[in-house]
């Protein structure tokens, strides 16, 4: 504690203000967030993103200043500057290297990157500096991703590949696995715990994205999702309920997207309805989830507990929050990583959680755009199956939380503790990056083509003067 | 676009749902015994005050001398069930109000201030609805017995006076309490105005009149009974109080006499169905949306019940059960035009500096009965009062209307508990008060001059 009548004083007046100033730098981003998509140009865009990244930095600055003041330490200072070091690089790296890149995703990226260093030092410091390492190791790993995605041009390809490697991972994990918490998810190589689910998600999109690139017919719709049935099956036989979910879900959308039919969204959800009752005829832990959503207060000692103590945080916070270190979030089991989105609620508000929830829906809603204006189109189904892994993940994870739905304990992306998770994330944010930079090329391309076209015409219409020119291409 | 969209509507939902469950669950959750997050602020402020509606002051919080935090409820047993008590779980107000009083609103500078000092911050007041003066009238009238008194106002539904006895003292409450507990007798805990379940004896007729009014709004002032002090029907037979012939009757004077005979008679000739109606209609048999513990007044009766029990009920006799609390919303009813307020006890949340935090108003609960059943209700507790069981509250300054009942609970001795129920003045009521006293004879003769001496104080004010 830092000592001092003062100091006492100026303490106080600095937390309970910072709440206040916290949640308006916040909803100032977030505000941002959606104000760039008025222009259609990315040029046009840069002052916001500018504008954003001021937010960001008093958002990260009066988080850590709180946690100072409340803890009284200074190694927190010495982290934090670390933090600020990271973050800022990682975006000026990325505007050197890819100037043609999108700079919502990383701003988006490191916004919740560092939201996730906020709340993670307030709830274990120790995890947090792992937590920072993984990160400094993935992002490095990750700026070369949007090179590779650029110029692998057989990545189309790997259909059969991308499947063969993610079943065997998974069944990797079925037989050898460890049991965390009464589902086989992960297992160790050299004392690191590898989540294979988690890498195998961007595996799976590479997969249905080759596989749908070259065909649609009804054979190859049966075809895949046989295959996409033996991940969902080996997720489902490991208890990871929740992967399994996202698996299925990324699969019928995609189909749905791919053959643009919609019998095969509606076989999907009566498939996946179907499966969910015989899932809960069957499996006694299917049945106690289900419970705990509908009625947490009635099992409250045991299924119920988490879900219970997750929502007396996110009640007691309100809507500007307790303050760091003035809740009590740690009462819940397994905070760090599946019910991170209640402890940013109790101490940082609930106006706070929403701007987050916000951010995560601009991320997806700029991957869906990048989708819909890919004219490639294994480039453009991936981009769209990221993003729905993206964002079913992120609602999974605030929906169990909230008692919106049942529990399935998944991480929410960025911020919850997991190395795995955290790599997996950034990955598929720099793939999206690249096919970002894709698109733009794409449109460099067309737009020479026209150049070209219109330089033709205006040399036609020199020679014959009464000839109509043609369509010109939309951009 | 399909895909964006759904998902863009799913996450306005749950966003939507999340804000909605966190605020209105708010302090259910916070007083749930699961949530630490109350210890955290018991840590951080110090338990509000309770004040009675006269600013005085009914439960505080005061250090001892090892610097202990000790509550301290200066009327001791007089509140100790309307108030409660703040260890060994929560009760009364105490329990009600604690998201309140466990929270501070105070100013900043001031929390600086306490900060500076080292102390905790003042926890937020309540301000209750319950008036000293009324309540020590009403603790001291029902002397030894044990028993129930409510007081309370029909135009709004604040409640001025609650007592129940036996009581303890609460600033005792970790000493007595495992004796409390033992004790399963006289259950001493147990607040017998909300969670008394009595039989309502002759004070149930109010319900029987009312049914048979509804069902006959036309010819019931054209009802006749002669009364030879007990009333037969197949096995079943009613005896009047204490064998009394009450003679020929009309329907006003049936009820005035509290005759049992008449109306086991109206009792076997209502439309059971339409009965168990009124009964709901009454909030029997269901959950009332009240802010403190109380339990459910219970009759069933439907097409299957038998002759012989629908004669008991009718009398307020046999499997009938009733709190006082019940019998007191619908005698407020009565006094208020048909119209039930919503009954509460608190008034206002306040901070340590007397900034307003919450108010609460006063709100309609339901309509129990029209205007006209209203009326007619009042015209006969009117008469009970100037010729009836409750002419001990007649001749004053003021003018009154009630119901008495003396409720047989044991099959095998004639004892009875006395009841009383009614308002004053009858031409713009403005007080209600229900009474029992367990064990004390009849109602006319022992509730009414406890009703009598709280009244006087009323009007006296």
């Amino acid at each position: 504690m830092l000592h001092g009548i003062g100091m006492v004083s100026m303490e106080l007046y600095i937390t309970e203000l910072s709440k206040y100033f916290i949640t308006l730098f916040i909803a100032c981003y977030t505000l941002e967030c959606f104000l760039v998509f008025r222009f259609q140009e990315e040029e046009r865009r840069k002052a916001g993103y500018f504008r954003q990244n001021i937010w960001m930095f008093l958002v990260h600055f009066s988080c850590f200043l709180v946690i100072c003041f409340e803890t009284g330490k200074i190694e927190y200072l010495l982290f934090y500057v670390l933090q600020q070091i990271l973050l800022f690089s990682t975006v000026m790296l990325f505007r050197m290297i890819y100037p043609k890149g999108n700079l919502l995703i990383i701003n988006n990226m490191c916004m919740l990157l560092s939201i996730g260093f906020v709340i993670l030092t307030r709830l274990s410091y120790e995890r947090a500096i792992k937590q920072f390492f993984i990160v400094t190791a993935s992002i490095i790993i990750g700026m070369a991703v949007p090179f590779f995605i650029r110029n692998l041009k057989f990545l189309k390809s790997l259909t059969w590949v991308y499947a063969g490697v993610g079943i065997a991972a998974l069944g990797v994990v079925l037989i050898l696995g460890s049991v965390t918490y009464g589902s086989k998810i992960s297992y160790s190589v050299a004392g690191i715990t590898f989540q294979p689910s988690e890498f195998v998600k961007i595996l799976f999109v590479f997969f249905v994205a080759s596989a749908f690139s070259e065909s649609w017919d009804f054979l190859r719709v049966a075809v895949t999702a046989v295959l996409a049935g033996a991940h969902v099956l080996i997720l489902v036989a490991s208890k990871d309920l929740g992967s399994a979910l996202i698996f299925f879900v990324v699969y019928v959308l995609m189909a749905f997207i791919a053959t643009g039919r919609w019998i095969y969204l509606f076989l999907g959800i009566s498939g996946g309805a179907g499966a969910a009752v015989i899932a809960y005829r069957l499996f006694s832990h299917v049945q106690v989830r289900v419970q705990a959503w509908r009625d947490p207060f009635s099992c409250i000692d045991d299924a119920g507990f988490q879900i219970t103590q997750s929502l007396f945080g996110i009640s007691s916070g309100g809507w500007f929050g307790l303050g760091l270190f003035r809740g009590n979030p740690t009462s819940i089991p397994l905070v760090e990583a599946d019910f991170v989105f209640s402890a940013v609620a109790e101490e940082l508000g609930i106006l706070f959680s929403m701007c987050l929830i916000l951010i995560c829906i601009s991320s997806f809603i700029m991957c869906m755009n990048i989708a819909l204006k890919l004219q490639d189109r294994f480039y453009r189904l991936i981009a769209f199956g990221l993003g729905v892994t993206y964002i079913f993940q992120v609602f999974l994870t605030v929906g169990g939380g909230t008692k919106f739905i049942p529990m399935t304990g998944v991480t929410l992306p960025f911020i919850s503790y997991g190395g795995s998770s955290v790599l997996t994330t950034l990955v598929m944010f720099f793939i999206i990056e690249g096919l970002y930079i894709i698109r733009r090329d794409e449109g460099d391309r067309r737009a020479k083509n026209r150049k070209r076209k219109n330089r033709k015409k205006r040399d036609r219409r020199a020679g014959a003067e009464s000839q109509d020119g043609e369509d010109e291409e939309e951009a | 676009m399909t895909v964006t969209w759904f998902f863009v509507g799913l996450f306005f939902a749950m966003m939507g749902y999340t804000c909605h469950y966190a605020v209105t669950h708010r302090q259910t959750l916070m007083n749930n015994s699961y949530n630490t997050r109350q210890e955290i602020l018991v840590a951080q402020n110090s338990r509000g005050t309770i004040y009675a509606a006269g600013g005085q002051i009914l439960a505080e919080t005061a250090v001892d001398a090892e610097g202990e935090e000790v509550r301290v409820y200066p009327y001791a047993n007089m509140f100790s069930h309307a108030v409660g008590y703040a260890s060994n779980g929560k009760y009364g107000i105490e329990a009600q109000a604690n998201y309140y009083l466990i929270n501070s609103n105070t100013r900043l500078s001031e929390k600086v201030a306490n900060d500076v000092a080292g102390k905790k911050y003042p926890g937020d007041s309540v301000i209750t609805t319950l008036d000293v003066d009324l309540q020590q009238i009403a603790y001291d009238s029902l002397g030894i017995y044990s028993g129930a008194v409510i007081v309370s106002e029909p135009s709004t539904g604040r409640i001025l006076a609650m007592v129940s006895k036996p009581d303890f003292d609460p600033n005792e409450i970790d000493a007595i309490w495992d004796g409390l507990i033992a004790d399963k007798e006289s259950s001493v805990l147990l607040n017998r105005v909300t969670q008394g379940l009595y039989p309502p004896g002759s004070t149930f007729k109010i319900v029987t009149a009312l049914e048979y009014i509804r069902e006959n709004m036309d010819t019931y002032s054209q009802f006749r009974y002669q009364c030879n002090g007990r009333f037969t029907h197949g096995e079943e037979r009613i005896n009047c109080y204490h064998g009394t012939s009450h003679g020929s009757e009309d329907f006003n004077k049936a009820f005035a006499k509290s005759c049992n005979s008449a109306f086991a008679s109206i009792g076997l000739s209502l439309d059971r169905e339409k009965f168990g109606d009124t009964l709901n209609d009454l909030l029997f048999n269901r959950e009332l949306k009240v802010d403190f513990s109380y339990n459910q007044s219970k009759l069933l009766i439907d097409t299957d019940t038998s002759d012989a029990d629908v004669m008991q009920a009718a009398i307020g006799q046999g499997t009938t059960q009733m709190t006082p609390l019940q019998l007191n919303m619908i005698t407020c009813a009565i006094a208020n035009g048909g119209m039930l307020m919503k009954p509460y006890l608190l008034e206002q949340v306040e901070t340590s500096e007397k900034a307003v935090v919450r108010q609460f108003s006063p709100s309609s609960y339901r309509r129990l009965m029209s205007e006209e059943e209203a009326q007619i209700m009042t015209g006969l507790m009117e008469e009970v009062v100037k010729s009836g069981t409750g002419t001990k509250l007649s001749g004053l300054s003021y003018t009154a209307a009630g119901k008495t009942g003396s409720a047989e609970y044991n099959k095998v001795k004639t004892d009875s508990h006395a009841w009383f129920t009614g308002f004053a003045p009858v031409e713009e009521p403005q007080v209600c008060v229900t009474i029992i006293i367990e064990g004390a004879g009849s109602g006319g003769d022992y509730a009414v001059p406890i009703a009598k001496r709280i009244l006087d104080a009323y009007f006296a004010q």
